[in-house]
């Protein structure tokens, strides 16, 4: 039992960011396959399944991430099983994640201009094709930085399931302050490992969004 | 046997008919320009041809595959007919060799080998046998577009469409893209080009086709169109460019 | 036998869904009203400020931009007191709230100050306008205008992310729903009420944003702005 706040305090919090990074790459590699899914039929999907994404797309943007994890957890007992929090927290922030990821990618597919679709559609290429060899690999290049920029929000938003107790930073900062009693010390540290996570990651995005003219579209 | 056969086309943008039964033959080789006023409809012709637009009546054929009102097999069509652009629309993201090499792979599955030495022939004949490596924002203008071209040939098209491919060039050089493009015709290529070039269509096309309100006004042989022009339509579109 | 859904508890308290719907529209307008204000003043001092504001600023938005909202709120509302500044939950979750967006907003508005072209501000001077007319007549509406999207959709995030301020019981809609849900054990009916009323508030806020940007840009059709842009823009998203 930790009792004041020392070494064993900042171990005791490394371990629950340790458990704040498993989660936001779970999350990013759930979130992200769903998302690139999404994003592709959200632009080239028929008319039904196009409005069904952006209406959800719509609805999950417009419900506090907060709530989307209540929902989760709740829903999921409602169905009579009983899961870890680890699982509910998973599933909402993936669901959170592909509703925003799918977004951006959205708009990184429309970023490309349409005569790069002509241009490839002239030269016989299947959708498909005009696909993986010519719209992708240039929406992947600006898709880059954002993409490097929503993890940061993705790391941020793994504290939010502190509040249905799943232990990770935030939880674990909470739990220390139970303990020591103080939560200056407490919560500077918490905050501090965060900063050390999201910081090179917002620097890195900003980074790829400046480099994004390497190679103009014409 | 026509290499490509128009048949009565119409095309509506919503209520606008922009093509109003546009009906054109063209034989093996020939080289036919097509003029005419802005918003005349030649661009959406050649993009029907090519099938980037739908159209709503009529047929196009070329090379045996044909398409009409309910579509067809775009695919097909496309790979008989190339198509060069305005603004070049070459891939930023590829190379000038995996620009034209593309296309050859992906769509005819030719092995890389191969490809690269249709490539390498291509390129060589729009002048560009050293510029492979670049990237297009390495080129001018002008060398872009005679990549596209070059992109466009590597599909051994039976037909090839251009769409006032020197407009977006500064004139210095416009005329390196319109040699390449004499070129071809010398060679024998069968080529449709929409163009604002006058003295190019008239010296280098063997006809000129004058469209004015989506409708094919007034055609013949380029030199005596513009000797001889019929209507008065035609007479004072080329009017100021005549000196 | 699987759980029935049963809204008829929750419908009967929906007098406390609505005060707390209320609530969070005070408690997120308090923060909004702040955290521009912050925004402002930080934009301006990054773009025309001296080197070492412009750095200061620099290091409070990326500190904040860089820490999730839920622990800037627990160091204001937990921490503080450690250092002898005690504060009211809802004081707390306001002055967290505005500091957050407050570093979103500081680079939305400088962003948006800075893509207006210099020759602009060199034209209006010329003309023989002050600095402060340059600003009010060349350069806020066109900059709005630029960042607008980017801008109120941080405010959306705003009033979503004031949920969190529930973490430390403040007077908001989540805790009202954690308060029903406690009292009825209608869990997911209650949430799933609270999300339908979030969404509501969203649309409406939305529409709202709609209005003003028809007023604010009546002159000219707003550019649609790069699509790139939107890009950047949605990636800041979240809470
Ligand atoms: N995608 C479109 N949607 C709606 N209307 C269109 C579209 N494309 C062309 N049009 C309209 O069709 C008409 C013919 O356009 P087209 O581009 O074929 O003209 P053009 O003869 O090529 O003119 P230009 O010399 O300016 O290139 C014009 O009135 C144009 O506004
Ligand atoms: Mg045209």
């Amino acid at each position: 039992m930790i009792r004041s706040f020392g070494w064993e305090s900042v171990e005791f919090l490394i371990r629950g960011a340790g458990w704040t990074l498993l989660l936001s790459l779970m999350t990013f590699v759930v979130g992200g396959f769903f998302a690139l899914i999404f994003a592709l039929l959200r632009t080239l999907g028929p008319k039904p399944v196009r409005l069904a994404i952006a209406g959800f797309i719509q609805l999950v943007q417009a419900t506090p991430l907060l709530i989307v994890v209540f929902l989760a957890f709740y829903g999921l007992s409602f169905m009579g099983l009983h899961f870890p929090p680890m699982v509910a927290a998973g599933v909402s922030l993936a669901v959170y994640t592909t509703a925003f990821l799918a977004d951006i990618w959205r708009g990184c597919i429309e970023a490309i201009p349409k005569q790069q679709w002509e241009a490839a559609d002239a030269l016989a290429l299947t959708r498909i094709q005009q696909l993986r060899y010519v719209i992708l690999p240039q929406a992947f290049k600006i898709s880059l930085g954002p993409t490097v920029g929503f993890m940061v929000q993705i790391v941020k938003n793994t504290s939010v399931v502190a509040l249905i107790g799943f232990v990770e930073l935030t939880r674990a900062g909470q739990l220390l302050n139970n303990m020591t009693f103080q939560p200056f010390h407490v919560f500077l540290t918490v905050a501090a490992i965060y900063f050390a996570i999201c910081y090179p990651l917002s620097f890195l995005s900003e980074r790829l969004k400046g480099n994004r003219h390497v190679r103009p579209a014409h | 046997m026509s290499a490509l056969h128009i048949n009565e086309i119409k095309k509506y943008f919503g209520a606008l008919l922009v093509l109003d039964g546009v009906s054109l033959d063209i034989e093996p080789s020939e080289v036919v320009a097509v003029i005419g006023r802005s918003g005349s409809g030649k661009s959406t012709m050649l993009r029907c041809i090519n099938g980037l637009e739908k159209i709503q009546a009529g047929s196009i054929e070329v090379a045996g595959h044909r398409i009409g009102p309910q579509g067809g097999d775009l695919r097909s069509l496309r790979k008989e007919v190339g198509m060069v652009f305005q603004s070049y629309n070459l891939f930023p993201h590829l190379t000038v060799m995996e620009n034209v090499t593309l296309a050859p792979k992906v769509v005819k599955g030719v092995d890389r080998q191969e490809a690269e030495a249709i490539a390498h022939d291509v390129l060589r004949r729009v002048g560009l046998a050293e510029k492979s490596g670049a990237y297009a924002d390495e080129l001018s203008g002008g060398q872009q577009q005679r990549v596209a071209i070059a992109r466009s040939l590597a599909m051994q098209p039976k037909v090839m469409l251009f769409d006032e491919v020197t407009s977006a060039l500064d004139p210095e050089l416009t005329g390196e893209v319109l040699k390449t493009m004499e070129e071809l015709a010398d060679a024998g290529m069968t080529m449709v080009l929409v163009t604002h070039e006058m003295g190019f269509a008239r010296q280098v096309a063997d006809r000129t086709v004058f469209m004015h309100k989506g409708k094919i006004w007034e055609q013949g042989p380029s030199e005596e169109l513009f000797a001889n022009p019929q209507t008065p339509e035609l007479r004072n579109f080329i009017a100021p460019n005549l000196k | 036998m699987a759980y029935q859904m049963n809204f008829a508890p929750v419908m009967a308290l929906a007098p406390q869904l609505v005060e707390g719907a209320l609530n969070t529209l005070i408690l997120s307008g308090q923060a909004i009203v702040a955290g521009l204000a912050i925004g402002i003043v930080g934009a301006v001092s990054r773009t025309e400020g001296p080197r070492w504001l412009d750095r200061a600023v620099g290091v409070y938005v990326e500190l904040f931009r860089n820490t999730p909202l839920l622990v800037q709120l627990f160091l204001i509302f937990f921490g503080l007191p450690y250092i002898g500044i005690r504060l009211s939950a809802n004081m707390a979750a306001i002055i967290a709230i505005a500091l957050n967006l407050g570093a979103y907003s500081t680079e939305i508005l400088r962003a948006g100050l800075q893509a207006i072209p210099r020759t602009q501000v060199e034209a209006g001077l010329a003309l023989g306008l002050s600095r402060l007319q340059v600003v009010r007549y060349v350069v806020i509406i066109p900059a709005l205008r630029i960042i607008y999207p980017a801008l109120t959709g941080q405010l959306t995030l705003t009033l979503l992310g004031s949920s969190i301020a529930s973490a430390i019981s403040a007077t908001e809609l989540t805790a009202a729903g954690a308060r029903i849900e406690s009292t009825t054990f209608r869990s997911l009916e209650t949430f799933l009420c609270i999300a339908v009323i979030y969404i509501t508030m969203t649309f409406a806020f939305r529409f709202v944003y709609w209005l003003v940007g028809l007023w604010l840009f009546r002159r000219k059709a707003p550019p649609k702005p790069s699509l790139i842009a939107d890009v950047t823009e949605v990636s800041r998203a979240g809470a």
